[in-house]
C-alpha cells in the first residue's frame, strides 16, 4: 500500500536520498523509532534521582511491571533475558504506534523487521537453554519415549521452526492488516471520519500485540529454562 | 486468467473460513472469561487481561489466513509457472 506522503522520505530528501527512502519506508522509520527510544532513554537515566521526575517515573512503572510479570513467568533465572526483551516491547510497541500517525509508516508492518526480530527473540532462547542445560538442552527435543525420538525431534524441530513463523506472521499481519483497512477505508469514504473506529481499534492492537510478542519469547525462554520431563 | 479467478475466489473463500473458526474460538473464550467475571467480579482485571491476550492469540489465526489471502490476491507466487503450463 503506496503512501501518499511521507515525513521521513522528506526528511531524508534534504540528503539527496529521498529516491532509496521511498523505497525502504521501514528502514528510515525504524531509525526514527532507534532514535527516539535512544533518546528517551538517555534522558530518563541522566539524572536518576530517589524522588522521581515524570520521564523516570514512567520508565519506572513500566520496567519493573514488566519485570515482575516476566519473573512471575519464567522464575529468577530470567532476570537477564529482560533486558532484551523489553527492548523488542518498547521497539515494537513505538513502530506499532507508528501507524496511527498521519505521514508515518509503522517499520513492524514490513516482514523484515518482524523476522529479524522473532529469529533474535527464538534464537536467544535457545541460548538460555544451551547455558541452563549444557548438552542436555537436547532432551527437550527427544520426547518422553525412548522408541520414538527420531519422530520426535522431527516433529519438536518443526514446532521451534513454526514459533519464527507464527511470530513473525502475526505481528507483521495484524500492522499490515490495520494500515490496509485504514487505506480501503479512506479510499473508500472519504478522507475524514470513517477510518476513526479503526484507528481507535489499532491502539489496542498496537499494544496488545507489543504484549503478545513480549509474552510469547518469555514464555519460550521459560520452556528453555524448566526441566526436560 | 482461470488462475486468477480461482485466486480471487481461494482468497475470499480462506478469510471467511478463518473468520468463522476465529468467531467460535473466540466466543468460546469470551464465554469462559464472562461466566468468571460474573462469579467473581473481583478477579475481573485479571481476567480481562489474560483474555485480551488470549483472543489476540486466537485472532493471530485470522491474520494468518490474510496474509495467505494477501499473497493469493497480491504476489502470486505460482502465475509464471501456471501460466507456463496453461500456454
Amino acid at each position: 500500500m503506496e503512501h501518499p506522503y511521507l515525513f521521513m522520505t522528506s526528511v531524508f530528501g534534504i540528503f539527496g536520498m529521498e529516491e532509496w527512502a521511498a523505497a525502504h519506508p521501514h528502514v528510515t522509520y525504524m531509525w526514527l523509532a532507534m532514535v527516539i527510544l535512544i533518546v528517551l532513554g538517555w534522558l530518563a537515566g541522566k539524572s536518576i534521582s530517589m524522588v522521581p521526575k515524570p520521564l523516570q517515573n514512567v520508565f519506572e512503572v513500566l520496567i519493573s511491571g514488566l519485570e515482575e510479570f516476566m519473573i512471575s513467568i519464567t522464575g529468577e533465572e530470567g532476570r537477564k533475558s529482560f533486558p532484551l526483551l523489553l527492548t523488542i516491547f518498547l521497539f515494537v510497541l513505538l513502530g506499532n504506534l507508528f501507524g496511527l500517525i498521519p505521514g508515518f509508516y509503522p517499520p513492524t508492518a514490513a516482514i523484515n523487521t518482524t523476522i529479524a526480530l522473532a529469529i533474535i527473540a527464538v534464537t536467544w532462547s535457545h541460548v538460555i537453554g544451551i547455558k541452563m542445560h549444557g548438552f542436555k538442552y537436547i532432551k527437550h527435543f527427544l520426547g518422553p519415549v525412548p522408541a520414538l525420538m527420531p519422530l520426535f525431534l522431527v516433529i519438536e524441530l518443526i514446532g521451534h521452526m513454526a514459533r519464527v513463523l507464527s511470530l513473525t506472521l502475526r505481528l507483521f499481519g495484524n500492522m499490515m492488516g490495520h494500515e490496509l483497512v485504514v487505506g480501503i477505508l479512506l479510499m473508500l469514504a472519504g478522507p475524514f471520519l470513517v477510518p476513526l473506529p479503526i484507528m481507535a481499534m489499532g491502539i489496542l492492537v498496537s499494544l496488545i500485540q507489543a504484549i503478545v510478542f513480549f509474552l510469547l519469547p518469555t514464555m519460550y525462554i521459560a520452556g528453555a529454562i524448566e526441566e526436560a520431563h | 486468467m482461470e488462475f486468477l479467478v480461482g485466486s480471487v475466489w481461494a482468497a475470499g473463500l480462506a478469510i471467511g473460513i478463518a473468520a468463522f473458526g476465529c468467531g467460535i474460538g473466540q466466543g468460546l473464550g469470551l464465554n469462559g472469561a464472562m461466566a468468571g467475571i460474573s462469579r467473581n467480579p473481583e478477579a475481573a482485571g485479571k481476567i480481562q487481561v489474560n483474555m485480551l491476550i488470549g483472543l489476540a492469540l486466537i485472532e493471530s489465526l485470522c491474520i494468518y489466513a490474510l496474509v495467505v489471502a494477501m499473497i493469493l490476491l497480491f504476489v502470486h507466487p505460482a502465475i509464471a509457472p501456471a501460466v507456463k503450463a496453461l500456454g
